[in-house]
């Protein structure tokens, strides 16, 4: 699995283009919950190997954006999605698309970790199964291994791979959540609020760790802290009642942001 | 006659009530926020001291007065009791009671009517001491409590403390209850096993004991001991119970996947009251249909596959057994299905796992222990279910694993020992409490393991 991803990673520099690609494009996305409109007509671009931050207040449509990406609204009953997401310039929401396979793809860790109540190397390895990633227990083993060591897990759990995931610490969880997420080596992991259940010392964990796994993956973070935005991403995107206000390079974003509303949020005036 | 001091303390409690109130709102003249507890609570107050205590005395009254008379009447009529044993006794008092008080009578003769006159003169004074009682404590515990009524009174903590007991009292009134059945099973069953040793009873294969006697004429005693062998009754027990869990479990347990995690909320809104009308129905005619429509049915197929099926099998009660209890597997199911936190399951699917690879690896396996208890619950259900084995499975207490064949349960023998005409002291009527405690203690076990495997399921997610 990792020399599939440096392979790529090879690939991609022998092309030559420094300006990074464009791993998923939205373009006019609108989601409906039942009668209520929560987004309107969002156009934003996914960068390859970046980390794009989505910030906004509350109920502004980060979240409802990011879970479009790899189709988890289509778990809501309700919800329903227009407009048009591309993955590779491939349609996600084309009836061909595996949602499936998709979700393989664009992984994702949520706010809250959610570790199943199994062991840690079972959390680990359930991707790679019902995938059938691994073609022997050595493969997997070596699978469940690289994932951790990349969630920066491994050394605190190798002595105990076979105890509960869930009587980890939050911190611990949530990598965990992330190893899960890494083991079935997605192109794109999508963050929703990662840190917001963690203490500062986890948080800034957790934080390095993204930084590190842009190398390898595309990933879009969903965050209400701004010191965050500023800290692990390059590109961000401001929402605001269901509007794409405004997207850029996060350190223009936060020095000299275009629009008014993004200056008062990420100055703490509203929000 | 008491009947009205009931109702009449009843609508006393509601005058005090109000009074209570009145006299609250007029301490503080109309200034409801000085009071220290709500003028409701002084109207409550007042009504439990006027009432409360009258109405206890009533209770115990009725509980302790039938004993008292009785006695009193075997007292005063000593000399014409004298040579009687304990059940004339018994039926000279139970005469008198019924003359006095309307009822059936055995054989009337002059010595009873007299023990009814005198019945009917000490119940008339007993009932005149009661109100004047009742009506005395009514009053001053109505005058006490009017007394204290005051800006500053905590009444609202005397509510509370009354309440508390009341409430205490309710609970215990249900333990009491269970104890005083349980310890009748057991002290009945003690009798019993006098008679015959418990280990012939408990590992006994031969039941028959409408035989129990060896013919007329022979003493009382005699009881052979060799026909309580309750092995059979137990093992087609639990051949009936396993056909129904074949049953209900597997369709139970898919129903509630399905409700919980697959049907659209109207469908969901619609299919689980229906299922759950399947509880509703009277296990009688569950047992109508085993017997009438689903037993010959099998037997019909039997037959047209060449195999011999008895009219009433095990089979057939077995499974219009399980149908029974299908909506209180899918039922329970459903609810710890539905406990599983959403974001386990939106966790498998983020990784790309499909909807049945998510129920298969991740939700089940977190609702397993809660899924088994609600097993063990139907389980223990089916071991105590009667009406459907009476009416479709049989009464030969036959030893067979053969679901094809007539068999017998716990239950079933135990309404045929105490049905009809009976001494309640033979060996034959006592058996059946023997068997109620063997059926006892199954379902309770069963209850503690299931209640246990749902605390440690508990522990998981708190």
């Amino acid at each position: 699995m990792n020399i599939m991803t440096e392979a790529g990673v090879e690939q991609k520099l022998s092309s030559g283009t420094n300006a990074p690609l464009i791993k998923m494009k939205g373009e006019k996305v609108s989601v409906h919950y039942g009668e209520k409109r929560a987004l309107f007509d969002v156009d934003l671009d996914v960068r390859e190997n970046q980390v794009t931050a989505l910030i906004g207040p509350s109920g502004c449509g980060k979240s409802t954006f990011l879970r479009c990406l790899n189709r988890m609204n289509d778990t809501i009953d309700i919800a329903r999605v227009s407009g048009k997401i591309t993955l590779d310039g491939e349609d996600v929401y084309d009836p061909k698309i595996d949602v499936v396979e998709l979700r393989a793809r664009v992984g994702m860790v949520f706010q809250k970790p959610n570790p199943f109540p199994k062991s840690i190397y079972e959390n680990v390895a359930y991707g790679p199964r019902i995938h059938g990633l691994a073609r022997s227990k050595a493969e997997l083993d070596g699978i469940v291994e690289s994932s951790l060591k990349k969630a920066g897990l491994f050394n605190e759990v190798k002595d105990r791979l076979l105890e509960s995931g869930t009587g980890l610490s939050g911190g611990q969880q949530q990598r965990l959540c992330i190893a899960r997420a890494i083991a079935v080596s997605p192109e794109v992991i999508l963050m929703d609020e990662p840190c917001s259940a963690l203490d500062p010392i986890a948080t800034a964990r957790v934080e390095e760790l993204i930084d590190e796994l842009r190398q390898n993956y595309t990933i879009v973070i969903v965050t209400h802290s701004m010191q965050q935005a500023a800290r692990v991403s390059q590109r961000t995107a401001m929402f605001h009642l269901g509007y794409l206000v405004e997207e850029g390079a996060t350190d223009k974003m936060f020095t000299n942001p275009d629009d008014k509303r993004t200056q008062d949020y990420i100055t703490g005036r509203f929000g | 006659m008491v009947g009205y001091l009931v109702v009449l303390l009843l609508l006393l409690a509601a005058a005090a009530y109000w009074i209570g109130r009145t006299r609250a709102i007029a301490s503080v003249n109309g200034d409801v926020a000085r009071l220290h507890s709500l003028p409701g609570q002084h109207g409550m107050f007042l009504a439990l001291f006027a009432a409360g205590p009258a109405l206890l005395a009533i209770v115990l009254w009725s509980l302790v007065t039938p004993g008292i008379e009785s006695s009193i009447i075997a007292d005063r009529f000593s000399s014409e009791l004298s040579g009687m044993g304990v059940p004339q006794v018994e039926a000279f008092i139970r005469d008198a009671r019924a003359m006095a008080f309307g009822g059936v009578v055995g054989f009337a003769d002059p010595a009873k009517e007299a023990a009814a006159a005198a019945y009917k003169s000490i119940h008339t004074t007993s009932t005149w001491i009661i109100w004047a009682v009742a009506l005395v404590l009514s009053a001053s515990g109505f005058y006490w409590a009017y007394s204290r009524i005051a800006q500053a009174y905590r009444a609202r903590h005397v509510v509370e403390r009354v309440l508390r007991a009341f409430l205490i009292a309710c609970s215990v009134v249900a333990i009491l209850t269970t104890i005083g059945i349980v310890l009748s099973l057991i002290f009945e069953s003690l009798r019993f096993f006098q008679q015959v040793p418990f280990y012939k009873f408990l590992f006994g294969t031969h039941w028959s004991p409408q035989s129990a006697f060896t013919g007329a004429g022979t003493e009382a005693g005699a009881v052979n001991q060799d026909i309580f062998g309750m092995v059979p009754l137990f093992a087609g027990t639990l051949l009936i119970t396993f056909i129904a869990m074949l049953v209900a479990a597997p369709i139970g347990l898919m129903a509630a996947i399905y409700l919980s995690d697959y049907a659209s909320k109207s469908v969901r809104a619609v299919a689980k009251p229906v299922l759950e009308i399947l509880a509703g129905i009277p296990t009688v005619v569950y047992g109508f249909f085993a017997a009438l429509t689903v037993a010959p049915y099998f037997r019909g197929i039997g037959e047209s596959l060449g195999l011999n099926v008895a009219s009433e099998s095990a089979l057939a009660a077995g499974v219009v057994m399980g149908i029974m209890i299908i909506p209180f597997v899918s039922s329970l199911s459903d609810d710890v299905i539905n406990a599983v936190p959403q974001s386990l399951r939106d966790g498998s699917a983020g990784l790309g796992a499909t909807k049945s690879e998510t129920i298969r690896k991740v939700v089940l396996p977190a609702a397993l222990p809660g899924i088994v208890s609600a097993m063990l619950l139907a389980v223990s259900r089916a071991i105590g279910e009667t009406m459907i084995v009476v009416m479709a499975a049989g009464l030969a207490a036959n030893l067979t694993a053969n679901p094809l064949e007539a068999v017998t349960t716990v239950t079933v023998q135990i309404v045929t020992l105490l049905v009809g005409d009976q001494e309640f002291d033979s060996a034959k009527t006592l058996a059946a409490f023997a068997l109620g405690l063997v059926l006892f203690c199954i379902t309770l076990t069963l209850n503690i393991v299931a209640l246990r495997v749902v605390q440690k399921y508990r522990e998981q997610y708190d």
